[in-house]
């Protein structure tokens, strides 16, 4: 839950400037813009994501080594279950496993 | 022994060449005739801690205190039996994150009670519970909302959709708390004697580094707001110890590159907009700390599970032997509770410290114990 998971903005949605497709680690998933209203970041920028919702925008560098940081705390995988975990209808079925 | 050998993994991160110059720089900033303890407040760090073995880095005469950090570990029991109660009715669908899955509450954790036939999904998002309750017209989904400034805000900008869109089968059972009056708390607790603090990280994105300031003023202790790799936290220590030497307290921030000094104040909206303080609440091991928790405002009572529903205020007494609340506060090592590593293990989790992997009691028993344990074994077999 505590995690901030680097992702890279692909594409908002046409049709609400909230949401926005992001690529962590060649997941993509939908991810909530609703809280960077002050800041909005574009296709391309880079951004740390809590529980589904961009937190802050951040360089490329820092996303790179953010998830080095995950990898070495033995937190990788569970950022990208989260993240594939974003989205029900997108695949994630919501059962405790 | 060599630097690269003590810390497991300072060639995999950048700038190795600065971590041991900021390992050195410690070492001289360092008193020896005086013992420095310093207190992580975030779980995040305080995992790092032991995962990167910090502590083998600092001379002997630096302690580092886990602080309360780890919202699954501050929840009271009797909140998770609160929540599982409302979800006894077969119409709610109980939404929570994986972390809160096996903590136990006075009748079993949420995955014992989904054994025994409750609908209990994990979510990792809000704005999944949110959806749950789109696609489940026909029953009532309540979100078990835990965390700190750096989750509320995705919590208040959820609940802010669900009104917009007239999503009515949707609630929230609040559970959100504040930093800064818990820091208030382990300071103002008489066993306890702190010198500095390093600051949370990712809670400091949404509340900024002002806030902290009143830790300085008030109680003249130095805050450095730091990132979660080592060579964040040993510059971090090295600017607590140049204040210390110079006599200073200040808020210091050494994760510019993620922290703004004012915050976000889009995040800061949202949570003011939907919730309100609670004149007081109760955290394990610190007992009820006024003004410490967030809780919904009447505006959005319809998405508020506990105006919306009966709670039966459930107050549950942890396990006598536990000594959780000493650990939380940093008054006891983890292993200086007497169930720690025996009746009390992360795969049979007694207090919440053993559940997340942010609590000290799991950080402690997943590489300080194991670790132990191996040469101890290997040495009896030598």
């Amino acid at each position: 839950m505590c995690l901030a998971i680097p992702g890279k903005i692909i594409e908002i949605s046409p049709d609400n400037p909230d949401m926005a497709l992001v690529d962590v680690v060649s997941v993509r998933r939908k991810v909530d813009l609703g809280l960077l209203q002050e800041d909005r970041p574009q296709p391309g920028d880079w951004v740390l994501i809590h529980v589904g919702f961009a937190m802050s925008k951040i360089s490329e560098q820092d996303a790179h080594d953010q998830m080095q940081t995950l990898r070495i705390l033995g937190e990788a995988e569970a950022a990208m279950q989260e993240v594939e975990g974003y989205g029900l209808e997108d695949g994630g079925s919501g059962e405790p496993n | 022994m060599s630097l690269s050998k003590i810390m497991k993994f300072v060639d995999e991160f950048r700038e190795p060449e600065l971590v041991t110059k900021a390992a050195e720089e410690i070492r001289r900033l360092a008193d020896p005739g005086r013992h420095y303890r310093l207190m992580e407040v975030c779980g995040g760090h305080t995992h790092a801690i032991y995962r990167f073995g910090l502590k083998d880095l600092l001379p002997a005469n630096i302690e580092l205190i886990h602080g309360p950090g780890c919202p699954v570990c501050v929840l009271p029991m009797g909140r998770i039996d609160d929540g599982l109660s409302l979800a006894e009715d077969p119409n709610v669908i109980f939404a929570a994150f994986g972390d809160m899955m096996r903590v136990p509450g006075a009748r079993g954790s949420p995955l014992e009670h989904k054994a025994r036939g409750m609908d209990v999904r994990i979510v990792y998002s809000p704005s999944d519970a949110l959806k749950l309750a789109r696609t489940n017209p026909d029953r009532h989904v309540m979100f078990f909302a835990i965390g700190f400034e750096t989750t509320a805000p995705s919590t208040a900008l959820t609940i802010m959709r669900a009104k917009a869109e007239g999503i009515r089968n949707f609630s929230v059972f609040c559970n959100h708390v504040t930093i800064i009056p818990a820091i208030r708390a382990i300071l103002d607790s008489p066993d306890m004697r702190l010198d500095a603090f390093i600051g949370p990280g990712h809670v400091s994105t949404v509340i900024g580094c002002r806030p902290y300031e009143w830790i300085v003023q008030d109680e003249h202790k130095p805050i450095v707001v730091s990132g979660f790799e080592p060579l964040d936290m040993l510059q971090s220590i090295v600017m607590l110890l140049r204040q210390l030497r110079n006599g200073e307290a200040k808020v210091e921030n050494q994760y510019k590159r993620v922290v703004p000094w004012e915050g976000n104040r889009a995040a800061l909206r949202a949570m003011a907009e939907v919730f309100q303080l609670r004149p007081y609440f109760e955290w394990r091991g610190l007992g009820f700390i006024s003004q410490s928790a967030l809780r919904v405002r009447d505006a959005y009572a319809e998405w508020d599970a506990e105006q919306r529903f009966s709670v039966p205020g459930v107050r549950v007494t942890d396990p006598k032997a536990a000594q959780c609340g000493e650990v939380l506060k940093g008054v006891l090592k983890p292993h200086q509770c007497k169930l720690f590593g025996r009746e009390c293990t992360p795969e049979h989790p007694i207090g919440a410290l053993m559940v997340s992997s942010e609590g000290s009691c799991a950080a402690y028993y997943n590489y300080e114990h194991r670790k132990a344990a191996m040469v101890n074994i290997l040495s009896s077999t030598a």
